[in-house]
Parts: structure tokens; sequence; C-alpha cells
């Protein structure tokens, strides 16, 4: 792993915040961190390539356009694991993929654009995996707030 | 949301250019003025459909090591109380109630807890099962070992 400074870890930790929408937001955002526009988008463009940041900009509700997030989850043999991700990881409806520690050891997220189309989605894994797919859409939100200071 | 928001939705979903003036970059490839650009952008993120502009960590690169996915079974009629109490644990960044999938699967709340070490999950999970009492019917632990894909919302163009 990569080491981080101090400016660094500013950096991530405004980037979590919200992004200003003015004609220089880049400047706007140096000034309060106290570095230039320049040394920002640097810093930033490393941190991305170094891929501590996995990514940076709108964070998108599909729900709020009409289409839908669902958790779904699967049971890989070991021997398979690697070829099961693949073609889990190959749809763009999986916007992401973790490995997790049970007899359910591959948790995804789809996002599609219409209902519809997580039944697709969930239909093709199935055949392309030949493995059943478990969906586990979000009934009720009680929070969701995805905020953490760098610690390293 | 029209036309014109979906062509948005498709030019960012990836990320914002990294130049001086992002929001006219974008208005140069869409051909739209950097005004109505700003303006649609801050009407998304108004209306919810943008939940916020900003960068994601991956939690392990800036040391939260351990990441778990808490999940518990708690009986319907108690689960929304008791999923609104957890929620607002200052540690739990995600929380929902989601089907179980009997027999396979009896969970139905969800609460994602992060440390830099198992421990210290371990610990916020207690934290919660002591606010679940005898609520909870059984529960488990599912840690992330591995990142297989972080590429976020992609819709066709």
């Amino acid at each position: 792993m990569r080491e981080l400074d101090a400016v660094d870890r500013e950096i991530i930790a405004k980037m979590q915040g919200d992004f200003p929408i003015c004609a220089r937001p880049y400047a706007a955002l140096a000034t309060k961190i106290g570095i230039t526009e320049d040394e920002l988008l640097v810093r930033l463009g490393a941190l991305l390539n170094d891929k501590v940041l996995t990514r940076f900009g709108p964070m998108y509700q599909i729900e709020r356009m009409g289409g839908a997030f669902v958790l779904a989850a699967l049971a890989a043999p070991e021997a398979r694991y690697d070829e099961v991700t693949a073609l889990v990881n190959a749809l763009p409806q999986v916007a992401h993929n973790y490995r997790r520690e049970h007899a359910l050891n591959m948790w995804f997220v789809l996002a599609t654009e219409t209902p519809a189309g997580i039944a697709e989605a969930v239909a093709r894994i199935e055949a392309d995996t030949g493995l059943p797919v478990y969906a586990f859409p979000k009934e009720q939100e009680y929070f969701v707030e995805m905020k953490l200071e760098a610690r390293v | 949301m029209d036309e014109i928001d979906r062509a948005l939705i498709v030019a960012t979903q990836g990320g914002l250019p990294l130049v001086c003036e992002p929001y006219h970059a974008l208005g140069e490839q869409l051909g739209l003025p950097d005004q109505e650009v700003m303006r649609r952008l801050q009407a998304l993120v108004d209306s919810g459909v943008i939940r916020r502009i900003g960068a994601v960590p991956n939690h392990y690169a800036i040391g939260w090591t351990a990441n778990g996915m808490t999940v518990w079974d708690v009986a319907d009629e108690l689960v929304d109380a008791l999923g609104a109490k957890i929620g607002a644990l200052p540690f739990v960044t995600h929380c929902y109630r989601r089907p179980r999938a009997l027999p396979a699967w009896p969970y139905n709340l969800f609460a994602m807890v992060h440390g830099s070490s198992r421990e210290e999950c371990s610990a916020k999970a207690g934290e919660i099962r002591s606010l679940l009492g005898d609520a909870c019917r059984a529960n488990d632990i599912l840690y992330s070992t591995k990142i297989l894909k972080k590429t976020g919302l992609r819709i066709g163009a």
C-alpha cells in the first residue's frame, strides 16, 4: 500500500463531502485545504491512479431515475472462484463486487435502469455461471453515509 | 429528467474530468453552455438523483482493513424500530432491512461496520448485539477479503 501524507489525508476527507458546483471547483476546494489548484489536481490524479480513491464524481441514486440497486450473492466453488468472478464482473450492471467469508462468498450490487433489468441480470448470471443467485433488494433504508477518514 | 440529463449522467458516471474547469469540459463534450451543465447538476443534487458529488476511497488503502457486513435475524414486528436505532449508531455506515432467503439465509437486518482490525469490527457488532437484546434470534458477520469490482453505476449511452 502506498504511503499517504497529511495533505493526502485532508484531500480524502474533503473529497468525501460535497464537491462544489462552480466554474473553478478544484480551485475553491484547494483554497479550503490550503494548497494550489494545480497541486490538488495532481494529487487527486495520483490518488485515483494508485486506487486509494476508487471513483470521483457524482454518485447517482438510480432509484430516483426509475431504476434499481439490488444486493445479490452466490456461493462460488473455490476451484471456480476466479472464473465465476470474471463472469459476474463482465456484466456492466454489476456496480461492485466483494469476496466475503461465508458459504455465500461473492456479494455484488446490481444497478439497472429499470426494475426489470435486475431480474434479467440475475437470470444472465445464473445462466452464465450455472449457480443460483440470491437477491436481497432493500426493503427499508435506515441509514447510509459512507464517510471514512484516512487512518494511515 | 430528460435526454440531456441522461446524457449528462452517461458522461459523468465514470467520473468528473480532472481539469481546472470540469463543468466547462463537460459542456464542450455535450454541446451545452457551462451554466446549463451546472444548473442541471445542481437540480439533480436537489432532487436526490445525485446523492453527492465526491470521491469514494478504497477502504483498505486508507487503513480500514477490516470491513464487516453484520447481519441479524430480528422479528418482523420489531425490525423497523430497531433498524432505525442501529442506523443511528455513529460507526454504522449503511443499514438496511432486506428479505430473508430461507433456509439458506435467515437474516433480515444488515449493518456495515469498519475498523483497522477484526477485533474493532467485532466490538462494534457487540454494541449492535446489546442494542438488539432479546430481539436478536441469530446473527453473523461477513468480512470482505477482496474488492472484486468497484466501478459504480454504468448505464448505456
